[in-house]
């Protein structure tokens, strides 16, 4: 009796023990857990504050005094948070230069821009996809070839061009070279590619035509990529820098890039002013990214990924 | 004669589909490709008379030039930024690759620099390098301060020697971010999981892990990024430096494209900057080629 006790409470024990090891090593492991999580929460942190930390700065100094942009004084909270609120700096930087109109400039370039190469793109990439024409695969692959060789070779013929035809200065000069994309045409054509055919056999022989199939059928089926495109030539043309520059002389008829700049060389060293000018600019491209978020990372993965 | 004739029709519509395309890709695209070509070979300032013949001798001059090759060395130094780059955008997607709480938040913070990037967020780095006001310097001096010593950062874009890191800094901050740890995130995402577990049985930890298993399966994508940064670097360095040092101090942030731009807009030598932009794009083409070497055999076009 004494020794069956003595085996059923040494057996207890082990079994004791063991959950004891057991509950140990999980907490182990959940520390490690713990210790990782915060390790990566901490590179995640790091990242964010640097990504933010500019931003921050920009926008507090966007909203201080002209003339009391840095100071030593200051504890270092003052520093860096929008404390003040001197709002004049972005009603100021509207008398400097015509802030409203190189906005109402930039809409204008950006939806012609944006409907004109979605438009043609997706016109040109069903003929790509889906009609068999003779030249069909030599003409897609100038498109391909095209598509690797840098914008700088065919800037300075394209100028002489416009120059020749007297559409320097004109808003055509900037809308017109972007409004025709092989590279848009393309990704939208490799989408295409990928849509099932059955539905537009049985449109084709319910006596369907060509364009019904395409507004009916191909462009419902195609909106992400669509979406995508848009989003992509919105956000190019929006900062398209270069190009506004070498066409443009008229500062009533520059976009907001070329105008920050041009409002840059007028006033260099008004930080104030210039953060609120350049606030302006960022902003709407931040709410449209918020909002379009989805599209950017898919269009990302969707490119990257066919190279 | 019934199939012929839906042939034909076929063929008109999709003339008539590729017509506004292919239009403005002759006008724009094609016939400017070859414009450019001709005009490598001749000598015009696009006021005085017709542009004349001079055969080779812009190239000879334009690789004769030590200029050029000072310019190709800035263009090259400022791609320090790729590596150092693409390190970064592979820490910050192996973090957010942990399925953790607020993936979307920090996705979309490191997204901002890349997004708003452009003149404005230009001015705002001019302003964070500037001596006397600006950010970087204060830190530096406050960092200084703290250890007790007296710190004092260099005068960035206006000191020959710093222009070019402080360029790349600025790089990095902008790409870490972006495309890249984007494009990272989904080849992580797609690295099949048997492969860790199969590490996990022979005992690998952590870091064997990433070695063994993540950076293979990955490579694809990081080859990819490099070469298309490299592609993407060549053609670099107008707009920042355009803005926030005017392509000096004593030139060290004037890039081949940056060249290319002062010879034709600025001097009006049309025939020269084409043929800039063709050395260009004979080095870009390079890359594409080894690009499609690698890519050639998993990606099909037809």
């Amino acid at each position: 009796m004494v020794i069956h006790t003595n085996i059923q409470s040494r057996e207890q024990a082990e079994a004791q023990a063991k959950v004891l090891a057991v509950k140990q090593l999980k907490r182990q492991q959940r520390q490690r857990q713990i210790l990782k999580k915060i390790g990566v929460y901490l590179v995640l942190g790091i990242g964010a504050v640097s990504m933010i930390a500019p931003f921050l700065w920009m926008l507090t100094t966007s909203l201080k005094e002209p003339g009391s942009v840095y100071s030593f004084q200051r504890r270092w909270w003052e520093e860096w948070l929008p404390l003040s609120f001197y709002w004049k700096n972005y009603v100021n930087a509207f008398y400097v230069v015509p802030f409203g109109l190189f906005y109402l400039n930039s809409i204008f370039v950006v939806l012609c821009t944006t409907a004109c190469q979605v438009a043609t793109s997706a016109l040109a990439a069903y003929a790509f996809a889906r009609l068999h024409f003779p030249g069909r695969d030599k003409i897609f692959f100038a498109y391909i070839a095209t598509m690797m060789i840098p914008g700088a070779v065919t800037m300075i013929p394209v100028f002489i061009l416009l120059r020749y035809l007297g559409w320097i200065d004109t808003y055509r000069a900037m809308i017109l070279p972007a409004a025709f994309s092989a590279y848009g045409t393309f990704m939208l054509r490799q989408f295409f590619l990928t849509l099932p055919k059955d539905l537009e056999d049985a449109a084709k022989i319910d006596g369907c035509s060509y364009l019904g199939i395409f507004w009916r059928i191909i462009l419902p089926l195609s909106k992400p990529a669509l979406a995508t495109l848009t989003t992509f030539t919105f956000m190019g043309t929006w900062m398209s820098f270069m190009w506004p520059l070498i066409v443009m002389n008229t500062h009533k008829k520059f976009t907001l890039p070329i105008g920050l700049a041009y409002f840059k060389s007028l006033h260099g060293t008004d930080w104030t002013l210039l953060m609120a000018g350049s606030m302006m600019m960022v902003f709407p491209i931040l709410l449209v990214f918020i909002f379009c978020q989805r599209f950017f990372v898919e269009g990302i993965k969707l490119t990257g990924i066919k190279g | 004669m019934k199939s012929l004739k839906s042939t034909t029709r076929e063929t008109v519509a999709a003339y008539g589909f590729l017509l506004p395309n292919f239009l403005g890709f002759m006008i724009f695209t094609s016939l400017p490709v070859l414009a450019s070509f001709l005009l490598s070979f001749t000598k015009w300032d696009l006021l005085s008379g017709p542009p004349s013949f001079v055969a080779l001798r812009n190239y000879i001059q334009l690789l004769g030039e030590p200029k050029f090759w000072f310019y190709c060395w800035n263009t090259i130094y400022l791609m320090l930024a790729i590596p150092v780059s693409m390190a970064g955008s592979l820490v910050l997607a192996l973090a957010l690759n942990q399925k953790l709480k607020g993936l979307v938040f920090f996705r979309t913070v490191y997204f901002l620099p890349t997004i708003s990037s452009g003149v404005a967020i230009y001015i705002l780095w001019t302003f964070i390098y500037n001596p006397d006001f600006g950010m970087l310097n204060a830190m530096i001096s406050k960092f200084g301060f703290l250890l007790g010593l007296e710190l004092h950062g260099p005068n960035w874009l206006h000191d020959k020697d710093w222009s070019k890191p402080a360029l790349i800094i600025m790089n990095i901050w902008q790409t870490v971010g972006g495309y890249n740890m984007i494009l990272y995130l989904a080849a992580l995402q797609g690295v099949p999981r048997d492969l860790y577990d199969a590490a996990e049985v022979d005992g690998a930890n952590g870091w064997q892990k990433f070695w063994a298993v993540t950076w293979p399966q990955i490579s694809p994508t990081t080859f990819f990024i490099a070469i298309m940064s490299i592609i993407g670097g060549f053609q670099a360095g107008f707009d920042p430096a355009y803005i926030m040092t005017g392509g000096g101090p004593e030139e060290s942030t004037t890039t081949i494209i940056y060249y290319l731009y002062n010879e034709a807009f600025k001097w009006h030598h049309m025939g020269y900057a084409a043929a800039i932009a063709w050395v260009l794009f004979l080095i870009i083409y390079l890359f594409t080629l080894m690009q499609w070497r690698f890519y050639g055999k998993t990606v099909h076009y037809y």
